[in-house]
């Protein structure tokens, strides 16, 4: 399937985002967000950006204040997944301009549509950065 | 632009916040945003919980506030609560004609529920309805929430239609149409096993969008079965031709690299492809080697795809020349300072020797580094590269170090994977019964509770059949220093059960056995393991009967029973036990001991636990009984094929295949008779049902290799021959026999295996690396690091930088390659440079059939770019004029505080992700256009300008959290 969920989580460990593509109860992400939070919070900057979690893996980048927590398969291309999150950023970014942790607060369905767009199945179906912001700006135009 | 319309608007709507939003949600995202800790936020949620309950029961709420509830709904769920009590708003909100609205309602309750949940059934209706609509931003709100909500029970009512769109005009709704098959094929796939044709067809889309989301279905699908798709290596070496060529907009470039994404996916497809087909494999050398020299090394992503074609190259048929160009990227890889890279060429490495085991070799030192960073992750990847080369000439300087690190590390779920290997890498590699006895007594000491009881009885078989050879006095070695190690383990506290049990097994069977050790001894020894774990029962109840054997073997030596006073306490307790097994076999010792000494020989011989027992499966020994009861008039025994009913065992099954098909919904008219009625039933495994009804049809094979996890998609034609049982549950059925590998993996893998063994040389290479390890082990007091780290070295890899001093021909020789290949290594890279320069796009190469690579370089939204872009140039044009440098002033010196305080934090995780996103923010950004240049990078006019309106709203940066403004792309 590719990736399993996809997280946002500042320093504190405060979750921002959240999107599962397999569904989990609430007890279960309620148990696994803190685990994998931890695990990775407390790694050293020059570590591998990977951690292996389970039967799966953790790719995880770090933006300001923000941490961006890919769990995917094993067979997965880690450099690639790391890559997503800096696309997702980018992404973001040109949307928001100068994107922070508030504009997805405050935007966390845009945030959400964003991805959308990207990940469907737990399968990266778009990287373009056009493609995936236009339905979102022509829904901006219509309100 | 987009936040000045955003303000344009809340000015014109004259609320009191920002965004769009109403104070309250301002304030709950400001509170959750300064939250200190985790119960602090934890209040706030309840209390959200509260204020949302008491307003989503005012009447007539509008629809705008609607939404603004569920977005906080969507918070509280988010944050850990349970938010049941609004999901009928959400679904509601998903009938609402407003697009906004309709999507942030599909959003909610895709997020909320899972895809049997009972809600669904109200979302279905609209669903179809929306897949109408002729708003194509509406079709594409209802399909991403086919993907997400739809179930197998409801694929019937949406399929139809979703297929319809697969012809849509806009591409976005094309791929998101393929994505929705691809979901009803993962969710049931024998709803949909008819329509797998589609993915080919559009796999020559125009949309490069769809192309590439078509490569994810059909990964899958090549995944179950290669040989139906060999026919489209030609198409995929052509695309992946085209889009490493840059015939794709530039739009889907990512840092220069062209479609990186689509490459590396192209790039998966091939190597399964690939693997063990010569003739499919040659076809793709040309492009592999081509995507080889033109991805840039300097680039995250650009190593990503090398990584891919590495991959990629060791799954197909190899070719010397793509060996080489994947072993100068490992090896850069490798020298790299950064983890992320070293942890790729780690698994690359791994990759690698199964084709080329020499490769390793040169990289030594690069290995035992990555083996002792601290980095776990690291490790752990380095761990699972020397599983993959351990022999018998390593296996021990292998294992001893797994288990060291199997001791030092708390994560039981590794810890017990780690534990397997050892048990494996054991069992196959052995150099000495010794050793072998000695890693398994480490492993349970320290593992015992997490590896499968299977090992601790395999580990007793082992240790009572000896190791195979019909050497008599080597096997009584192995038990007696079996027996020995025991009884110095013995004493440690805490124990597992289970390697327990295994130690008093053995001490039962052959404890006496050597006559080291008496009797009275070994009993004592026993009956300390009994009172010390007097909790653990089935430990106690090994030890019992561990003590009755070396008793009933003193009776039978004909040695007089001296029972000691503990022990006879220890019976005297255990026959009053709660437990009946306790008693049991408290009782069963009092009574053996009290036997003479040819009873108790053929009661309990020595040394028969491999002995077989005979069993009377005929109960001869009742025939008399049973005779006895027909003369009386009882009824004879009828053998239980023979009784009536059992014949229609099979049919229950077509019962309930009858059974599932009208439990199932029914969506659409009645008037509509389907041909393919099965469609609908849930997706049990196809192998399964074979079981009940056996069809001759030779393509079973194929599907039965790949049980329950993806049954068949097997061609439509076929299908149509056999029996559709795809939906029969089988709860009668014996359950189907698995090998789980695939043809082809397993074909590659028992040739590497091959390889490896023919390189190794058991025999010789392992007698002076056992030397070599002595030494290692002498000197490893005085902490000479590199010479240790050499040492490790040449006991892992068998050659070292010292292989000269070996006479060993087969090292000498793959060192002699090794060098060869750096030596080469060093030419290619300068060669490089200039055949990138002289590339030029080979004219045309394969068209897909039909006339679309044309269209391909045609971007869809190249307009809607253009539209944008104006904008942005007016908008850049107020933020001029509105230029106030006060301003600035002031907001470069709180950046710059913020940024001197916590200087780390600004920064990405590593210097090569820095220098990277530097690179990108001007990089992309040009690429992009100079307009929209201008707008990003570091603003701060834009940044300025967030943060006065965020000021507006109340929300200020205050100490708890000033990272909340801080800008994530640095």
């Amino acid at each position: 399937m590719g990736i399993r969920f996809i997280l946002m989580v500042n320093k504190q460990g405060q979750t921002r985002l959240a999107q599962y593509y397999e569904y989990l109860t609430l007890e279960e992400r309620r148990a696994l967000e803190p685990e994998i939070v931890r695990k990775c919070l407390a790694r050293a900057e020059q570590q591998c950006s990977f951690v292996e979690h389970r039967n799966y893996k953790i790719v995880y980048r770090r933006y300001a204040s923000l941490f961006f927590l890919v769990g995917v398969d094993n067979d997965e291309n880690e450099l690639a997944i790391l890559e997503f999150i800096h696309l997702l950023v980018e992404t973001m970014d040109r949307h928001f301009g100068n994107v922070c942790e508030l504009d997805i607060m405050f935007h966390l369905e845009k945030a959400h549509f964003m991805l959308e767009e990207m990940v469907m199945n737990g399968c990266i179906v778009e990287t373009n950065k056009s493609s995936i912001l236009a339905p979102i700006q022509l829904m901006d135009k219509m309100n | 632009m987009e936040q000045l319309k955003t303000i344009g608007r809340e000015l014109a709507m004259g609320s009191q916040g920002g965004f769009g939003q109403s104070k309250e949600f301002l304030d709950l995202v400001k509170s959750i945003g300064e939250a200190r800790s985790k119960a602090e936020e934890e209040r706030i949620v309840l209390l959200e919980i509260e204020t949302l309950k008491r307003r989503l029961s005012e009447p007539e709420i509008p629809k705008r506030k609607m939404k603004e509830y569920i977005i906080r709904l969507v918070y509280v769920e988010m944050l850990g609560h349970d938010g049941s009590f609004a999901y009928i708003h959400a679904v509601k909100m998903t009938h609402d004609d407003n697009l906004l609205l309709k999507r942030t309602g599909y959003l909610a309750v895709s997020l909320f529920l899972s895809d049997d949940h009972d809600l669904i059934i109200l979302i279905v209706n609209t669903i179809q309805k929306d897949l109408r609509s002729d708003n194509y931003l509406v079709v594409c709100a209802a399909l991403n929430a086919v993907c997400k909500l739809i179930n197998d029970e409801t694929v019937p009512a949406v399929l139809p239609q979703v297929v319809d769109l697969l012809a849509h005009p806009k591409e976005a709704v094309r791929k998101k149409a393929i994505m929705a098959l691809h979901r009803f094929y993962q969710k049931s796939p024998s709803s949909v096993s008819h329509l797998v044709s589609n993915f080919r067809k559009r796999l020559c889309d125009n949309d490069p969008g769809v192309m590439g989301a078509t490569l994810w279905p059909l990964f899958d699908l090549i995944t179950i079965d290669v040989n139906s798709y060999k026919d489209l290596v030609v198409s995929f070496v052509s695309i992946l031709k085209q889009v490493a060529e840059r015939r794709l907009p530039k739009a889907y470039d990512y840092h220069q690299l062209p479609a990186p994404f689509i490459q590396i996916r192209l790039l998966k497809i091939l190597a399964l492809l690939g693997s063990g087909d010569k003739q499919s494999s040659e076809s793709m050398y040309m492009v592999v080697s081509d995507i080889f020299r033109k991805s840039e090394s300097t680039s995250n992503i650009g190593n990503a795809v090398l990584y891919e074609c590495i991959c990629c190259v060791s799954s197909i048929y190899p070719n010397p020349k793509l060996l080489e160009q994947a072993a100068q990227v490992i090896s850069r890889f490798l020298k790299s300072d950064s983890h992320n890279l070293k942890y790729m060429g780690i698994d690359a490495l791994g990759r690698l020797i199964k084709i080329s085991p020499e490769i390793a070799e040169q990289h030594q030192l690069a290995v035992i580094d990555c083996l002792e960073d601290p980095d776990d992750t690291l490790k752990r990847k380095t761990f699972e590269l020397l599983y993959k080369m351990t022999k018998s000439s390593n296996v021990e300087v292998i294992v001893d170090r797994m288990i060291d690190y199997m001791i030092s590390i708390n994560d039981n779920h590794y810890k017990t994977y780690i534990a397997s290997r050892c048990v494996e890498l054991a069992e196959k590699f052995a150099p000495s019964n010794q050793w072998f006895i000695q890693t398994m007594n480490k492993v349970f000491e320290h593992a015992g509770d997490l590896v499968n009881v299977k090992v601790a009885h395999n580990l007793m078989k082992l240790i009572a059949e000896g190791f195979g050879e019909d050497d008599d006095t080597a096997d009584s070695q192995l038990r007696s220093s079996a027996v020995e190690s025991y009884l110095r383990i013995i004493g440690e506290p805490k124990l597992p059960s289970v390697f327990l049990q295994v130690i008093c097994w053995v001490l039962g069977e052959y404890g006496t056995a050597d006559g080291k050790y008496s009797a009275s001894y070994i009993t004592g020894k026993l009956c300390d393991v009994a009172e010390a774990y007097s909790n653990d029962e089935s430990v106690k109840a090994y030890a019992v009967t561990a003590i009755m054997k070396i008793y009933a073997f003193e009776i039978s030596a004909q040695r007089k029973v001296e029972i000691l006073p503990e022990c006879q306490s220890l019976v005297e307790e255990l026959s009053a036990s709660h437990s009946t097994d306790l008693q049991q076999r408290a009782y069963e010792l009092q009574a053996v001991i009290s036997l003479d000494a040819p009873a108790v020989e053929s009661i309990m011989p020595l040394d028969a636990s491999c002995e077989d027992i005979e069993i009377d499966k005929n109960l001869s020994f009742l025939n008399g009984y049973v005779q006895e009861a027909l003369e009386k008039g009882a009824q004879p025994y009828i053998p239980e094929n023979e009784r009536s009913g059992v014949l229609d065992v099979s049919n229950f099954g077509n019962q309930d295949h009858h059974e599932a098909l009208t439990h199932s919904l029914k969506f659409e008219a009645y008037d509509l008779p389907k041909p393919v009625v099965s469609s609908r039933v849930p997706p049990a495994a196809v192998a399964s049902s074979t079981e009940l009804v056996p069809v001759p049809e030779p393509s079973y094979a194929r599907e039965i290799r790949q049980p329950a996890s993806s049954p068949s998609v097997s061609d439509a034609g076929s299908l149509e021959l056999k029996l559709r049982l795809d939906g029969v549950q089988k709860k009668w059925g014996r359950p189907t026999y698995s090998s789980s590998a695939s043809p082809s993996s397993n074909s590659s893998s028992s040739t590497s295996h091959n390889t490896t063994n023919g390189v190794t040389q058991v025999d010789s290479v392992g007698t002076s690396n056992s030397k070599a390890r002595d030494t290692y082990d002498s000197k490893r007091p005085q902490v000479e690091i590199s010479q240790e780290k050499q040492k490790l070295a040449s006991s892992l890899f068998g050659g070292s930088s010292k292989t000269e001093k070996r006479p060993s021909s087969t090292n000498h020789k793959a060192s002699k390659v090794g060098s060869h290949a750096s030596e080469k290594s060093q030419a290619p890279k300068a060669a490089v440079v200039h055949t990138e320069v002289n590339h030029e796009p080979v004219p045309d190469l394969l068209d897909l059939g039909d006339s679309t690579s044309s269209a391909l370089s045609v971007d869809p939204f190249k307009q809607l770019e253009g539209l944008l872009d104006q904008t942005d140039v007016a908008s850049n044009v107020n933020h001029g004029t509105a230029k106030t440098p006060d301003f600035m002033g002031l907001y470069a010196d709180t950046s710059v505080s913020g940024l001197s305080s916590s200087f780390g934090d600004l920064l990405p995780t590593n210097r090569d992700e820095f220098n990277l996103t530097s690179e990108l923010s001007s990089a992309t950004r040009t690429a992009q256009g100079g307009v929209t240049q201008i707008n990003k990078g570091p603003n701060p006019k834009d940044a300025l300008e967030k943060d006065s309106r965020v000021r507006q709203m109340g929300v200020t940066p205050t100490r708890p959290n000033p990272n909340l403004f801080r800008d994530l792309l640095g």
